[in-house]
């Protein structure tokens, strides 16, 4: 018989021990009736023989060595039992337990989810992503997108990778069924196999697809699958028009597919793609993935990428001089969701570490006023051990029950808190409760038992036996007084530290909501569109695109200003050049000061409501052929002309050869959204007529442009009536991310709002679990004083006397408590300012403020068990002797 | 009646082996064979023997199955393992060998009294 079927068979074992005794004993007996002993004699005499039947039966349960689980087994028992018998204090602890790793559990399965699982491809381990790397810096860093003639000369060169390429490739799906603005992507051939990814229908592409000239084909996502061609298996081999060419669709991707974390709609190869920029080794727009060939290590890869580097930079030092390759491991990159998710995690911690400690004074007082009890079962020969360790079981069964309440509770509030992040989370679909999970949250669970299980079990085997046993229940030793005080002092200093925190969110959103974004965000809509890619075909034909598709839209009624801008103020995306106030042909490698340039249309002003400093506003005058002009703002007029007037003075952006003359300065625009503006790199900006811009640029700005609306009415309300105006002929045309300026400007402080949300919630939390804590502390300790103090009031103390009396203990700790998390708050609000946007050092008044809410709350809560105190009768108490 | 011993410590093991080598028997027959085998010398109190089974059980030194008896009674039968075996062989060499070391220096004391 196994251990283990030994195990989950007790009461059999049992059963059959009981039988082999039995027998033992029945034989003896039948032997001795044969010797001539009478029956009663016999059996007596086989008794005695045996010995005293339990003591046998427990050497023999000893014998087995399942014993110490029997006894686990019976603790557990034991332990369920007085907690049914105690129904209020499992209450609060099971909840706040529930909540505390609830809590922890979803912010660790989101951490999981989003951070630390790989992507969903084959070995995604090994999988690599390819850099240029130049030996100067830009504002960007270092590490540059691939260009693609550098992207075939690494492919041929190096052996040990097997390699794949792809770019983004937006555009408009303007057949079959309505016109849509897509993302797709320009991928080759390999890039599937290299991922092992297999299509859902069909099939990928092939590698003689991947050719100037071949045959056009598409893969499309399940989604458009679903969308355009109704989920039919016809879809293969049916045409679509993506981006104004047609193509046949040869395979449909599984839903689940993502490139990073982002979904494609339609993929082409991008070995067909013939645009110049395929050609052009300064075009850096492809991304290269590889993974390392059977056998060959990374280090190899890195010396092979290295010796291309040097060759390509010396055959063609115009583009590639300073530039090698690199090779980093491919990882999501999830932005500074990484620090929201570490600042949750650490608020949910410190709420468990309240509850544990909550939970920690109740189980001591109980084991405080069990100290006669257990100090009886001590004397009668239980050992230290094993009563320390029947406590430890009873507080492993309150935390395995509340982890698995607040287990419950995730698995119930994960998806929903996914969905409920600002700006969607990255890697959302990643998101689950798996083993990882679960795991963490039993470790969290038994952590949190034995946290606040070991100071009650320290204490069990009670040390000095017969005076504990003399004293009866109502002294309280002094070391168990101090452990209280403890507990209660690091609840509040916890609390302070979260509502500290709370406090500082709170003062940040309300300042940053007061902030002006430089623009009139009522009433503003702003939609990026795409132009017909028949519009595109030469500058002259989009230049005229734009202004019948303007002229449309200043038709729609409710429509009172219109025009076209390439970054829209608080939404993703800046165009940051470089400039100068002296001629420069802005070489590589020499530094530059940096300036958000706007390219728009003169109603821009209008639309916006940017307030007009000096000079002039660009005009419809400001045209292809005339001066170049541009308008800045106040950052920029006091970083280039400080101390002198701009109007007049020249400067020279990266966009064109000559200088462009200073017409005019408006006021500065929070582009980078309320929260974020004022501590960002870049703020300075300028406005420059799209008009002006290069022929051989306005394809390339077209692809980017939003129309921005100003509106009489509600301006969703237009939505609709303008998609049907800017239509078109061919009704290819659309808009898309489709935004209110106000959205815009809500939005960028989602983040902020989120964290105070949670904060805020955590904060209250953990001020009502400080609260109960105090409350039961000051509650038990009272009850415990009850004689003496009728003592004292027989002697004559007053109310108001045993009032303080209990009040100054509380005190004590509160005050203990506030320091300890004064000081724990300075590391806080430090990382909040470091870790989010907008969020300044905190001011005093604050700090007093959230801390005088604490210590009020923590009064109320002392001043129910003082005042019961008070009233104590003291003839009742001093007849409780 | 001659008088009689407490078994030295652990060798009640190795006997309960040694009366179990012989073929499947329950408690009750191993008691009374000790009881026999040792004609009445060795006092092994039956309270310690049980325990002592289901110790050498729980080792694996020792099967149990259970079957009837001649009389029609179920009872627990031990039987020992391949485990027990070697457990057997290598406990009664080494038996063996201290029971000669100690008599052989019993034998030189007595020699030096003559």
């Amino acid at each position: 018989m196994t251990w283990w079927h030994r195990v989950t068979h007790l009461k059999k074992m049992e059963d059959q021990l009981d039988n082999e005794l039995a027998f033992h004993i029945e034989q003896l007996t039948a032997d001795l009736i044969a010797r001539g002993h009478s029956a009663v004699e016999a059996r007596r005499l086989a008794r005695l023989e045996l010995g005293g039947p339990e003591q046998v039966k427990e050497d023999c349960r000893d014998a087995r060595g399942t014993r110490w689980l029997e006894d686990f087994f019976q603790d557990v028992r034991y332990a369920v039992r007085t907690l049914r018998q105690r129904p209020g204090f499992a209450a609060v602890a099971l909840l706040s337990l529930a909540l505390g790793t609830g809590a922890t559990t979803v912010m660790f399965s989101l951490i999981d989810g989003v951070m630390l699982k790989p992507f969903a491809y084959r070995d995604p381990s090994r999988l690599l992503r390819l850099w240029e790397q130049t030996d100067w810096s830009t504002q960007f860093g270092s590490l540059w997108a691939f260009t693609y003639p550098n992207y075939l000369d690494c492919r041929q060169a190096v052996r040990s990778l097997d390699m794949a390429v792809w770019e983004v490739n937006r555009g408009t799906l303007s057949e079959p069924g309505a016109a849509e603005f897509l993302d797709g992507v320009e991928a080759s051939h390999e890039l599937f196999p290299l991922l092992g990814v297999n299509v859902e229908l069909g099939r990928a592409f092939l590698p003689e697809e991947d050719k100037p000239g071949a045959a056009p084909v598409a893969l499309i996502s399940h989604s458009v699958w679903q969308r355009h061609f109704g989920g039919s298996r016809d879809a293969l081999g049916a045409k679509l028009i993506f981006d104004g060419h047609p193509y046949t669709v040869v395979g449909v991707l599984p839903a689940a597919f993502r490139l990073e974390d982002d979904q494609f709609d339609v993929f082409t190869p991008v070995g067909q793609d013939t645009s110049q920029g395929m050609q052009n080794r300064g075009a850096h727009a492809f991304r290269v993935w590889a993974r390392p060939r059977p056998g060959a290590s990374l280090g190899q890869a890195q010396t092979e990428l290295t010796l291309v580097g040097q060759r390509l930079a010396k055959q063609y030092p115009d583009t590639n001089k300073g530039r090698t390759f690199v090779a980093q491991a491919l990882k999501p990159d999830v932005g500074d969701t990484k620090q929201t998710l570490y600042l949750l995690l650490g608020a949910v911690v410190l709420v468990l570490l309240i509850a544990c400690a909550n939970i920690a004074s109740l189980l001591l007082a109980r084991a405080v006023s069990r100290g006669r009890e257990l100090a009886m079962r001590a004397a009668l020969g239980a050992g230290r051990g094993r009563l320390a360790r029947q406590c430890l079981t009873e507080s492993g069964v309150l935390a395995v029950m509340g982890g698995a309440l607040g287990v419950t509770l995730a698995a119930i509030g994960i998806r929903p808190f996914a969905l409920f992040w600002p700006g969607g989370l990255p890697r959302a679909q990643e998101v689950q409760l798996n083993w990882r999970v679960l795991l963490f949250a039993l470790a969290v669970s038994l952590l949190s038992g034995l946290l606040f299980g070991l100071a009650p079990a320290l204490r069990a085997p009670a040390r000095h036996l017969e005076q504990t046993l003399r004293s009866g229940a109502r002294t309280l030793a002094r070391g168990a007084h101090r452990l209280h005080g403890t507990f209660v002092a690091s609840e509040i200093a916890i609390a302070v530290v979260l509502l500290v925190s709370a406090g500082l969110l709170g003062r940040t959103m309300m300042r940053l909501s007061a902030l002006d974004p430089g623009v009139d965000i009522h009433n503003v809509l702003t939609a990026r569109t795409a132009l017909s890619p028949a519009a595109l075909a030469d500058p002259e034909r989009t230049r005229a695109a734009w202004k019948y598709l303007l002229d449309q839209v200043r038709r729609v009624p409710g429509v009172e200003a219109a025009a076209i801008v390439d970054t829209v103020p608080m939404r993703n995306g800046s165009n940051p050049i470089n400039y100068s106030t002296i001629p420069t042909d802005f070489e590589a490698g020499h530094e530059y000061p940096t300036v958000l340039a706007n390219s728009i249309t003169p109603d821009y002003l209008k639309v916006t409501g940017i307030p007009l400093r000096r000079g002039r506003f660009l005009t419809d005058d400001d045209r292809k052929g005339t001066q170049s002009v541009v308008v800045i703002d106040d950052v920029m007029a006091q970083q280039a002309f400080p101390g002198q007037d701009p109007i007049g003075k020249p400067i020279w952006i990266a966009i064109g050869p000559d200088p462009a003359i200073v017409v005019g300065v408006v006021g500065h625009v929070r582009q980078w959204g309320l929260a974020a503006d004022d501590q960002s790199k870049w703020r300075a900006q300028l406005y420059y007529p799209f008009a002006q811009v290069p022929d051989k640029l306005v394809r390339r700005w077209s692809e980017l442009m939003s129309i921005a609306v100003r509106t009489g009415i509600d301006p969703l309300n237009l939505v609709e009536p303008l998609s049907q105006a800017i239509r078109g002929a061919t009704g290819d045309q659309v808009l898309y991310e489709v935004n209110t300026l106000e959205h815009l400007a809500t939005r960028s402080l989602a983040r902020q709002r989120f964290l105070l949300l949670l904060f805020g919630i955590f904060a209250g939390l953990a001020l009502l679990l400080a609260c109960i804590g105090i409350y039961g502390v000051l509650a038990y300790l009272t009850s415990q004083r009850v004689p003496e103090i009728g003592v004292r009031m027989a002697l004559g103390a007053t109310a108001p006397r045993v009032m303080w009396m209990v009040l100054r203990q509380s005190l004590a700790m509160i005050l203990a408590g506030i320091v300890l998390g004064a000081a724990g708050s300075w590391f806080a609000t430090r990382s909040l300012v470091r870790l989010v946007e907008g969020v300044r050092s905190i001011e005093p008044a604050t700090l007093a403020a959230m801390i005088a809410v604490l210590a009020i709350a923590a009064l109320i809560a002392s001043f129910l068990p003082a005042r019961r105190a008070s009233r104590i009768d003291p003839l009742k108490a001093l007849r409780q002797e | 009646m001659p008088a009689k011993f407490d078994l030295p410590q652990g060798t009640l093991d190795l006997l309960i082996l040694k009366v179990v080598a012989l073929g499947p028997v329950h408690g009750y027959a191993i008691a009374q064979r000790l009881h026999q085998v040792s004609r009445d010398v060795v006092q092994a109190p039956q309270g310690t023997l049980y325990p002592a089974l289901h110790r050498l059980e729980n080792r694996g030194l020792l099967a149990a199955d259970w079957k009837q008896t001649e009389t029609g009674r179920d009872a627990k039968f031990y039987r020992l393992t391949r485990k027990g075996k070697a457990q057997l062989e290598t406990e009664s060499a080494s038996w063996q060998k201290l029971t000669e070391a100690v008599s052989l220096i019993l034998a030189l004391s007595e020699g030096g009294a003559e």
